[in-house]
């Protein structure tokens, strides 16, 4: 075993170019596959974090006394998969909207007429947050004779979540094309390496080498061409990572887009699925090229 | 090999034929190899001498017949085992068969380490080997550097260093002078004299003349009753 590596690393020394060469096309395909992988899971975490914000907003028909308020919530309230609902009067909608509205609130501020409606904000408990559940109580709510329109955002999310599957849908097809392109690159090196050394492996085989002996450098020298394209291609999505979120915005970064990068678990992934690509190539290769 | 009551076999071929598409490279071969004989193959070029050999390693297969070695019967033998099959023998190429991006010292070294020895011992034994055969000062060369002569030396090495059971050469004074030759003999004379057994095939008369050992003629692929010279 001592020997098998010996000689392998020898070996990637003397083919410094072709090594150097394989490693950056792993590399590569390593790295553009995580890229995808990194925006997944922050599309995906994005989307969990709207998905838990959904909410109804149910506007009062105007004209609606005070009085009728607490009945109307107890309505609400009755309809299953309800949380919780709140009231938002006109006064305090105006509010927020100029807080969220900050240097352009000079708008709102000649006018002598609140022109938003009263409005129920409804939380819905977990397991309605989604799809056709949130829409089937937001029917509910509007058949109520006192609300006159209901806002969710069902269709934008939804719309959201189509994109977002067709993405991650090109994602494994990418994820494939690279792993095949890794692939190939190893089993290429493999391939121009035996040819090399076509009299040298027959040479040993007529000294009595066992095909183990004559094979197990080509693997070593492989997973390590493997282990050296995860770890160059995961530091240059590292690198690329820390410049992108240290040029974002912190208020963006953290309220809409929390970007995380990807887990400890992911970059061994990572590296032990290029070992795997080293493997794979130089197997298909000798099998192809090395027959005894 | 003609008086061996006691002796036993370690080389038997049965009807042996080897064709090379429709080419007869030998026909109709028996023989029989004793342990510790030291056997010439003679004849003219292109009579099938290295064919012979050839087929013993199994460099090629047989056309047709049996051929026993140590026991294993070559047809029968698994691909895998076929190293082991090579590990009997040390062979000595007409062509040398160096590897000419490995130094002196790594050509030989490569049968031990393909035995599995330890990195010491291999660079003890190897250092000895090329001593003995007075290329020691060249160990760190690479064959293409070498003469003719050098090379030649290099292949004994190797062919020596696992301490096979039998060696095979193949013209193995081909391009050298009398001294070096002499040299070379008497490395496959200490060979023979430790129980290894030797066959040699050569067209050169003076070796077997000097070596003194039995000889088989070959001529067109057929093998001729030994007739003494
Ligand atoms: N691989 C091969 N393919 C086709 N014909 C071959 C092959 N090897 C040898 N031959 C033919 O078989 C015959 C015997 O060849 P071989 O090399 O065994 O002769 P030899 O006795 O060793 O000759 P020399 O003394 O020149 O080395 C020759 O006619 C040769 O042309
Ligand atoms: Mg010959």
């Amino acid at each position: 075993m001592a020997t098998y590596y010996h000689r392998a690393v020898q070996d990637i020394k003397d083919k410094g170019f072709l090594s150097a060469v394989t490693i950056i096309t792993i590399a590569l395909s390593v790295l553009i596959v995580s890229v995808f992988a990194l925006f997944f899971t922050n599309a995906n975490n994005a989307m969990n974090y709207w998905e838990k914000g959904v909410r109804i907003i149910a506007y009062l028909k105007p004209g609606i006394s005070q009085k009728n308020f607490p009945d109307i919530k107890r309505k609400i309230q009755g309809i299953y998969g309800v949380q919780d609902v709140n009231f938002i009067s006109k006064k305090e909608a105006l509010k927020r909207l100029k807080e969220q509205m900050k240097r352009q609130s000079s708008i709102l501020m000649n006018l002598n007429e609140n022109p938003l409606p009263d409005a129920f904000e409804i939380r819905m408990i977990a397991s309605s947050q989604r799809g056709e559940k949130v829409e089937e109580i937001a029917i509910k709510i509007e058949s109520l004779p006192s609300i006159e329109d209901v806002e969710y955002g069902q269709k934008w999310l939804e719309r959201f979540t189509n994109i977002f599957y067709l993405f991650r849908l090109t994602g494994y097809a990418m994820g494939c094309i690279f792993f095949m392109a890794a692939v190939f690159i190893v089993a290429n090196t493999v391939r121009l390496v035996i040819h090399t050394r076509r009299e040298e492996i027959e040479i040993m085989r007529l000294v009595g080498a066992s095909e183990k002996f004559i094979r197990g450098p080509f693997y070593i020298e492989s997973i390590i061409h493997g282990i050296l394209g995860g770890i160059t291609g995961v530091a240059a999505l590292f690198i690329t990572f820390k410049l992108i979120s240290s040029n974002i915005k912190p208020d963006f970064k953290y309220e809409l887009l929390n970007i995380k990068f990807l887990s400890p678990e992911f970059y061994c992934g990572i590296i032990l699925c290029s070992m795997f690509v080293g493997w794979l190539g130089c197997y298909i290769s000798l099998k192809q090229f090395l027959k005894a | 090999m003609i008086d061996g009551k006691d002796k036993s076999s370690i080389i038997q071929m049965f009807h042996v034929h080897k064709y090379y598409g429709s080419k007869k490279a030998l026909v109709d071969i028996s023989l029989n190899v004793f342990k510790n004989d030291f056997l010439f193959i003679s004849g003219p070029s292109g009579a099938g001498k290295s064919t012979l050999l050839r087929l013993l390693y199994l460099g090629e297969p047989v056309s047709e017949g049996q051929v026993l070695v140590d026991g294993m019967n070559l047809s029968r033998i698994s691909r895998k085992r076929i190293p082991f099959l090579r590990r009997k023998f040390g062979i000595i190429f007409q062509d040398y068969k160096l590897i000419s991006t490995k130094t002196v010292f790594d050509n030989v070294a490569l049968v031990l380490e393909a035995l599995g020895k330890k990195r010491k011992v291999i660079e003890k034994k190897v250092r000895k080997v090329l001593r003995t055969v007075g290329i020691e000062q060249r160990i760190n060369a690479f064959p293409p550097s070498l003469s003719g002569g050098e090379q030649q030396r290099v292949a004994v090495a190797r062919a020596v260093v696992g301490l096979p059971k039998i060696i095979l050469a193949d013209e193995p004074t081909g391009s050298l002078d009398s001294n070096s030759a002499d040299i070379i003999l008497n490395l496959l004379k200490g060979f023979h004299s430790h129980g290894g057994t030797v066959i040699v095939a050569t067209h050169d008369k003076e070796l077997i003349r000097k070596a003194g050992g039995q000889i088989l003629y070959l001529k067109q692929g057929r093998l001729f009753v030994p007739t003494p010279i």
